[in-house]
């Protein structure tokens, strides 16, 4: 076959078209969309959601195939890769945004919100995503970073004649951009000094024992670009205005699969990138893990808003998620143990999370509210969705047997195991912040078992069928993983999850 | 250490062991009671009734197939794959220690749940309650049969929610202060336990696993001997971890706080749980976990576990004496009272762990008990201000004698279950451990008889002042008050009859105790 590049002189990159398959089900799903929303008319409108959950779960078979075939494959010169730490993100992210489509279907339809156009641009973000679990080199990653933003920024406003949702994607907007810009400017200075965007390349370059201090800076900015992204303090600030304005299912897609994916990407940058130099990162991610856990907590007790609470306690488990990665440079082994902890926790965390809010839109279609007082009395009326809410905030809270527990105790292990003062304290902060962090959830339990119904309403909410079925989804996973850790640990624990170095 | 030999785990019996079906079996009870609707308040009862009383069949079951001639083993052992990846195992068995505290627990559910048949505490709802208490019961079993530190872990921490709604649903007027302060303060203790478990895990030897990989383990059987080579430093941090953990749940002298509210504003059976098989989690936690695994570190420890065993004792009885609510005045007995058994253990021999856990059998009998008659006065009385009551010889003459039966056992009155927790108690600090300070245990010992003394003091002056003398004139001719009902003999008999027999015969649970607590010893080379 002749090819117009090999003629110019340019070589065509090998391409693995089925490494790729996730990305392009995703694709296509974004013409089909863009296609009937186009041409069908109105009366498509009701198919969106269903097509849109139909082409998630398409797109988790290449992902099966994928893992059942189990090589590690590499292209781009191994700026785009498929192990299991990118698999398992992709399938994270999948399930998370199907789980997305369900919370949405009704909030969607019934506020006359352009459907079509949410759908698609759901789509597009988890689009980005899935190539973030993958993106191994500074311009893929920063183009997914972008792919993954860019629609949610759109998304967060989406309830357009809504101050507060205008306010939600504006201040989402802004802290995403100026983030960015920061994430670039270190990105550039890397690039600079190591001449490739590829991590491995960078690793290789600043392995050296005599580091410039502009990779000092480049390595402070880079992560201070991700601070703002899974909202460390004191870069968290947008987090809650932004959570307490948008649609609660985009909320839910934000603080899941948003920060997910920073996390993914912080992860990457950190462990395959400066791994070598861990004396740059660590004190640096020390501080805003501890800073993070402490501060989110404190700041959640004193909140009347359920979102809002969600939201500090998502703050709050961003610095949890974070401690492994202070700690993850010794002797080479701590980044597997780091590695293990983050992505076992964000599993986690995203069925916990995601869970919660669906209780949060289910319980919001009766009283109209978010506020935690107005859950009150919930177990007399809807006992099944008050049991739901109990297992999710017990979960977030840690306590065995649900699958929260595995997540601090992965996270503990991670920490304790490198034997070093800063790994103990870290793990102390952990522990002390986990206790005061029960102090507000257990209120939201003890609203919805104790105090009076507000209003005298008790009518039995009716929870439609998709947000049932995101119930059981989550339900689910937060009972058995808190079980049968093994289930997950077996997946993260396995050999060669993150190939460190390409 | 390489000089060691290394240990190796292997794969040993079923899952499907008595001891599963004795844990799991109150939780399948709690899914049919979930199945069931709300209205059939009958149904619920008899159902939980039965779950209650087919787990503790399984418990008799156990009993016959329990060889007590071996009671230093562990028997009925299982040791499955759990959690792979940290080496975290189903291991559970039985030995001499755990075997009466889950008798224990199998004779107090019933009870409470017989007592609960016509003392539905407020706000009703037996659906949820008794849901609850199935739950409870899987915990506390659970924690008693692991033997493995995750499992142990979890176990221990499944008890609290339960708990947490019991006291905060069902509890009296200060029920949310109370609740959640009995919530923080334990999770607080167990996330401190939880990480001094995993520096344990990480400091000490590793096994062959089944799998052939070398790796650390948290089997508490092999961990004695893996541990040995702990740091002594390391070794003294891990054990205050695990000891503010265990000495939260006791409680021990600071820690005790979260109790006296806890147990006043618990509904009945709540404080009634509480008091006989949840502070026992603690001082098993020391008897199991701590001491054995880290027995140098436990050495350094003990003076300080002495002393504010003491302290515990004294400040216990002396705000016994202060207080004006009957029910508080129990509650802080119960700090006295765990100051013994933990002034026993402190002494590192096996008279004084013998000691202990008969104090810790006796306690949850007698306290069970004490909790059962406040709970039945405030139903007569609507009060529990021991100012206002009096008489209750002359208005409910059954109920008083009771009453003087569990106050005089839980003043250590020879005869009755009380006093071998106490007297043997006092005695062991007489003898402590070689390498301890005689002298200091021999003034703890002291100071702890004293607290005997003021522990009668208060105990008999509550024990007048509420039956003694004639009913006053608000109570005199109320037609509430009536003497002991149904129910109320059949959760309060069995109580009464073990408190006599095991003060009449302690050798049946000494017996038992002592093979275990001479092999745990013996193992942790104290």
């Amino acid at each position: 076959m002749l090819d117009t590049a090999a003629v110019v002189g340019i070589e065509n990159p090998a391409i693995d078209w089925h490494a790729f398959s996730p990305e392009l089900v995703l694709v296509g799903l974004l013409a089909v969309l863009l296609l009937v929303d186009a041409f069908g008319g109105e009366r498509s409108k009701w198919a969106m959601p269903s097509l849109t959950g139909i082409g998630l779960l398409v797109a988790l078979v290449p992902v099966a195939t994928l893992a059942y075939d189990g090589n590690v494959r590499s292209m781009f010169d191994g700026a785009f890769v498929v192990d299991n730490y990118a698999l398992m993100f992709k399938a994270l992210f999948l399930i998370a945004g199907y789980v997305v489509v369900l919370l949405s279907t009704n909030y969607i339809a019934e506020g006359d919100y352009w459907e079509g156009e949410y759908y698609q641009l759901l789509v597009a973000s988890l689009l980005g995503m899935v190539v973030m679990a993958s993106a191994r080199d500074l311009i893929s990653i920063f183009v997914a970073l972008e792919l993954l933003s860019i629609p949610a920024y759109m998304m967060a406003a989406w309830r357009k004649r809504d101050l507060g949702s205008e306010e939600a994607g504006m201040k989402y907007y802004l802290m995403g951009v100026f983030a960015s810009a920061l994430l670039l400017y270190g990105m550039s200075l890397l690039y600079g000094m190591a001449g490739s965007t590829l991590l491995v390349d960078i690793a290789e370059s600043i392995s050296g024992t005599e580091v410039p201090a502009l990779v000092a800076l480049a390595v402070v900015l880079v992560i201070v670009g991700f601070a703002f992204k899974v909202s460390a303090v004191p870069f968290h600030t947008w987090a809650p205005d932004t959570y307490e304005g948008a649609p609660t299912p985009v909320t839910a897609f934000l603080a899941v699969g948003s920060k997910a994916a920073g996390f993914v990407a912080l992860m990457t940058v950190v462990l395959v990138g400066f791994g070598s130099q861990p004396q740059l990162f660590e004190p640096l991610i020390w501080a805003l893990a501890a800073v993070t856990m402490v501060v989110g907590n404190l700041i959640a007790l004193r909140q009347t808003n359920l979102v809002r609470m969600l939201a500090y306690s998502g703050v709050a488990q961003a610095g949890y998620m974070l401690a492994p990665l202070a700690v993850a440079g010794f002797a080479g082994s701590g980044a597997s143990s780091a590695v293990e902890a983050i992505s076992t926790y964000l599993v986690i965390y995203a069925a916990m999370n995601l869970g919660a809010f669906a209780v949060v839109i289910a319980v919001a279609r009766k009283t109209g509210s978010a506020e935690i007082s107005s859950m009150g009395g919930l177990f007399s009326y809807s006992p099944v969705l008050a049991v739901c809410m109990t297992i999710f905030m017990f979960s977030l809270a840690g306590i065995p047997p649900l699958a929260g527990w595995y997540g601090k105790l992965a996270i503990f292990l991670a920490l304790i195991e490198p034997g070093s003062i800063s790994g103990y304290v870290l793990a102390v902060i952990v522990g002390v912040s986990s206790v005061i962090a029960l102090f507000y959830y257990a209120r939201v339990t003890r609203v919805m078992w104790v105090d009076e119904v507000p209003d005298g309403d008790t009518t039995a909410i009716k929870v439609p069928v998709s947000i049932s079925a995101a119930l059981v989804i989550t339900v689910a996973v937060t009972v058995v993983v808190g079980v049968v850790p093994q289930i997950l640990a077996a997946v993260t624990g396995s050999e060669s999850f993150l190939t460190l170095g390409g | 250490m390489d000089m060691q030999q290394l240990l190796e785990v292997s794969n040993q019996g079923s899952f499907w062991n008595p001891l599963t079906y004795l844990v799991f079996a109150p939780l399948v009870g709690a899914l049919v009671l979930l199945l069931i609707p709300k209205g059939n308040e009958m149904v619920l009862k008899v159902v939980a009734l039965a779950t209650t009383l087919i787990t503790a069949g399984i418990g008799v079951y156990i009993l016959t197939q329990f060889n007590f001639d071996n009671a230093g083993e562990k028997q009925l052992t299982a040791n499955l794959s759990w959690i792979e990846v940290i080496n975290s195992r189903y291991i559970i068995g039985i030995d001499g220690i755990s075997l009466p505290l889950i008798m224990l627990t199998l004779l107090i559910m019933p009870l409470c749940i017989v007592y609960s048949w016509n003392h539905l505490p407020s706000p009703g709802n037996p659906k949820a309650f008794f849901t609850l208490l199935m739950v409870l019961m899987t915990g506390m079993l659970g924690s008693f049969v692991a033997l493995d530190l995750i499992l142990f872990f979890v176990f221990f921490e499944v008890v609290l929610l339960p708990m947490y709604f019991l006291i905060g649903v069902w509890g009296g007027e200060q029920r949310q202060y109370a609740s959640i302060k009995f919530f923080l303060y334990t999770l607080f203790g167990s996330a401190l336990m939880l990480v001094a478990f995993l520096a344990l895990y990480f400091l000490s030897d590793e096994v062959l696993t089944p799998s052939g990989d070398l790796m650390h383990s948290f089997d508490m059987t092999l961990l004695p001997t893996l541990a040995g080579g702990i740091a002594t430093g390391a070794a003294l941090w891990i054990f205050a971890g695990m000891f503010i953990g265990f000495g939260v749940k006791v409680p021990m002298f600071p820690f005790h706080t979260w109790l006296p509210d806890a147990h006043t504003q618990a509904p009945t059976v709540g404080s009634v749980i509480l008091a006989a098989v949840l502070l026992k989690l603690g001082t098993y936690g020391f008897i199991r976990i701590a001491i054995p695994i880290l027995p140098d570190a436990a050495q350094t420890w003990a003076p300080v576990i002495g002393i504010l065993a003491v302290i515990g004792i004294i400040y216990g009885a002396l705000c016994c004496l202060a207080q004006t609510d009957m029910k508080r005045l129990i509650a802080f007995s119960s700090v006295a009272h765990m100051g013994f058994t933990m002034l026993a253990i402190s002494t590192l021999t096996d008279f004084g762990f013998n000691a202990a856990i008969y104090g810790m059998v006796a306690h949850g009998l007698i306290t069970g008990l004490l909790f059962f008659l406040a709970g039945s006065t405030k139903e007569r009385y609507h009060t529990l201000e021991i100012s206002r009551l009096g008489g209750l010889l002359k208005q409910a003459p059954h109920m008083g004698w009771i009453m003087g039966l569990a106050v005089m056992a839980s003043l250590g009155l020879p005869g009755l279950a009380g006093f071998w927790g106490e007297f043997p108690a006092i005695l062991s600090a007489y003898n402590p451990a070689e390498g301890l300070n005689v002298a200091l245990f021999r003034t703890l010992m002291v100071i702890a008889a004293i607290g005997t003394v003021l522990a009668a003091g208060y105990l008999l002056w509550l024990y007048q002042r509420v039956a003694f003398g004639t009913p006053s004139d608000e109570f005199a001719d109320d037609p509430n008050i009536t003497d002991v009902n149904t129910t109320e003999w059949i959760a309060w008999l069995p109580l009464v009859i073990l408190i006599v027999v095991l003060g009449m015969i302690p050798g049946i649970l000494f017996n038992v105790t002592n093979p275990a607590v001479v092999t745990t010893l013996g193992m942790a080379g104290v």
